[in-house]
């Protein structure tokens, strides 16, 4: 969390990693990452992805971690009888065979604290810390304010 | 990611909270309104509030137009966006017609959502979103009036340690101030356009 932000983002961009492709490590692979750009940084941020679990045990998402945001957390956004409300998530687990999904309405990363605003076109590195699968770094580009799913 | 003490400390208390506030809903002891509760009769939402410049802004200001309300606040990361893009993309899909519906953003969390950064956040999905916010005293009058349960609740995860519970769904109101519908969370915009259409063309109220 202390790398400079402004040289991370610079080098993500210069690399020409805009994109969502697929992650693969081990048994996990992360897929479809994206983030809504943010209004400044008073605000939170979110970011979203899917894990699909390839191997024969269940493995749990049980961190995060990113240069742009001093405090990531998981949370769900459950709606109840049409009130909506936030709950944070420990940690989430990744069956066998089977996928977690981080969507819109739903499961998302609320990136707090934010280190610089998250710019749509823009890209950061999240890092996912999973019980047995260890961490898994992903590029995760930023889309508009208004976006609501990985595909522009 | 590492916990420090304090932040096992936070958790824990998170948790409690949770517990806490399942064991209150369990026993009946917030009251929601349901889509039943609110659809049952027509009536008039009202509602005193400021603009992002502090002017003074009535539910009567938009008399001759619909208006498409949403509770919310700025410091909500998902379900607020998700519910403004559509609001966008049903204004956009207005077109020529986009005048005659004037979409309103109310916020449920004044102490934080005022002024400059109210106009800033609602304009970053559509131009025409107009933002209003007021005192504790007059958002609750803005809830009740429209029959929209909304909550402050702590949360250690969260900024400034704690979120907004709130009625998610959008309110229509028509020209002459009667609440119409909502139109319930998730509904696709291409689908909240449709019926919007078919009121300005005159074949709904």
């Amino acid at each position: 969390m202390k790398l400079p932000v402004a040289a991370v983002l610079a080098f993500a961009l210069s690399a020409g990693l805009v994109h969502a492709e697929p992650v693969r490590q081990g048994d996990l692979e992360i897929d479809a990452a994206w983030a809504r750009a943010s209004i400044g940084t008073s605000r939170p941020g979110a970011a979203y992805f899917t894990v699909r679990n390839l191997g024969d045990e269940a493995d749990r998402l049980t961190g995060l971690s990113s240069p742009v945001s001093a405090m990531p957390m998981l949370h769900e956004t459950t709606v109840s009888e049409g009130v909506s409300r936030m709950a944070h998530v420990e940690a989430a687990e990744i069956p066998a065979g089977g996928e977690l999904t981080l969507e819109s309405g739903g499961m998302h990363v609320m990136l707090m604290e934010l280190t610089t605003p998250l710019k749509e076109g823009a890209t950061f590195p999240l890092t996912l810390t999973f019980e047995s699968g260890g961490e898994i770094t992903v590029e995760v580009p930023v889309f508009g304010p208004g976006a609501t799913g990985p595909a522009e | 990611m590492k916990l420090t003490l304090a932040q096992k400390i936070l958790w824990v208390a998170a948790a409690l909270a949770l517990v806490a506030f399942a064991a209150l809903v369990w026993t009946g002891g917030l009251r929601t309104s349901s889509s039943e509760e609110s659809a049952q009769q027509a009536f008039r939402p009202e509602f005193r509030l400021e603009d992002a410049a502090g002017r003074p802004v009535t539910s009567e200001d938009f008399r001759g137009r619909y208006r498409l309300v949403f509770f919310g606040f700025t410091n909500c990361p998902d379900v607020c966006p998700t519910t403004l893009s559509e609001v966008a993309q049903v204004m956009d899909g207005l077109g020529s017609q986009a005048d005659r519906v004037q979409p309103l953003f109310l916020s449920v969390d004044p102490e934080r959502d005022a002024g400059a950064e109210l106009a800033e956040f609602t304009s970053a999905f559509h131009p025409s979103i107009l933002g209003l916010a007021g005192s504790p005293e007059a958002t609750q009058a803005a809830a009740e009036s429209f029959k929209i349960f909304f909550a402050r609740e702590d949360d250690a995860t969260a900024p400034d340690g704690y979120s907004m519970a709130h009625a998610s769904a959008l309110y229509l109101i028509g020209p002459d101030g009667d609440w119409l519908r909502q139109y319930e969370y998730g509904m696709p915009a291409t689908d909240i356009l449709a019926d919007l259409q078919n009121r300005l063309e005159g074949s709904l109220p």
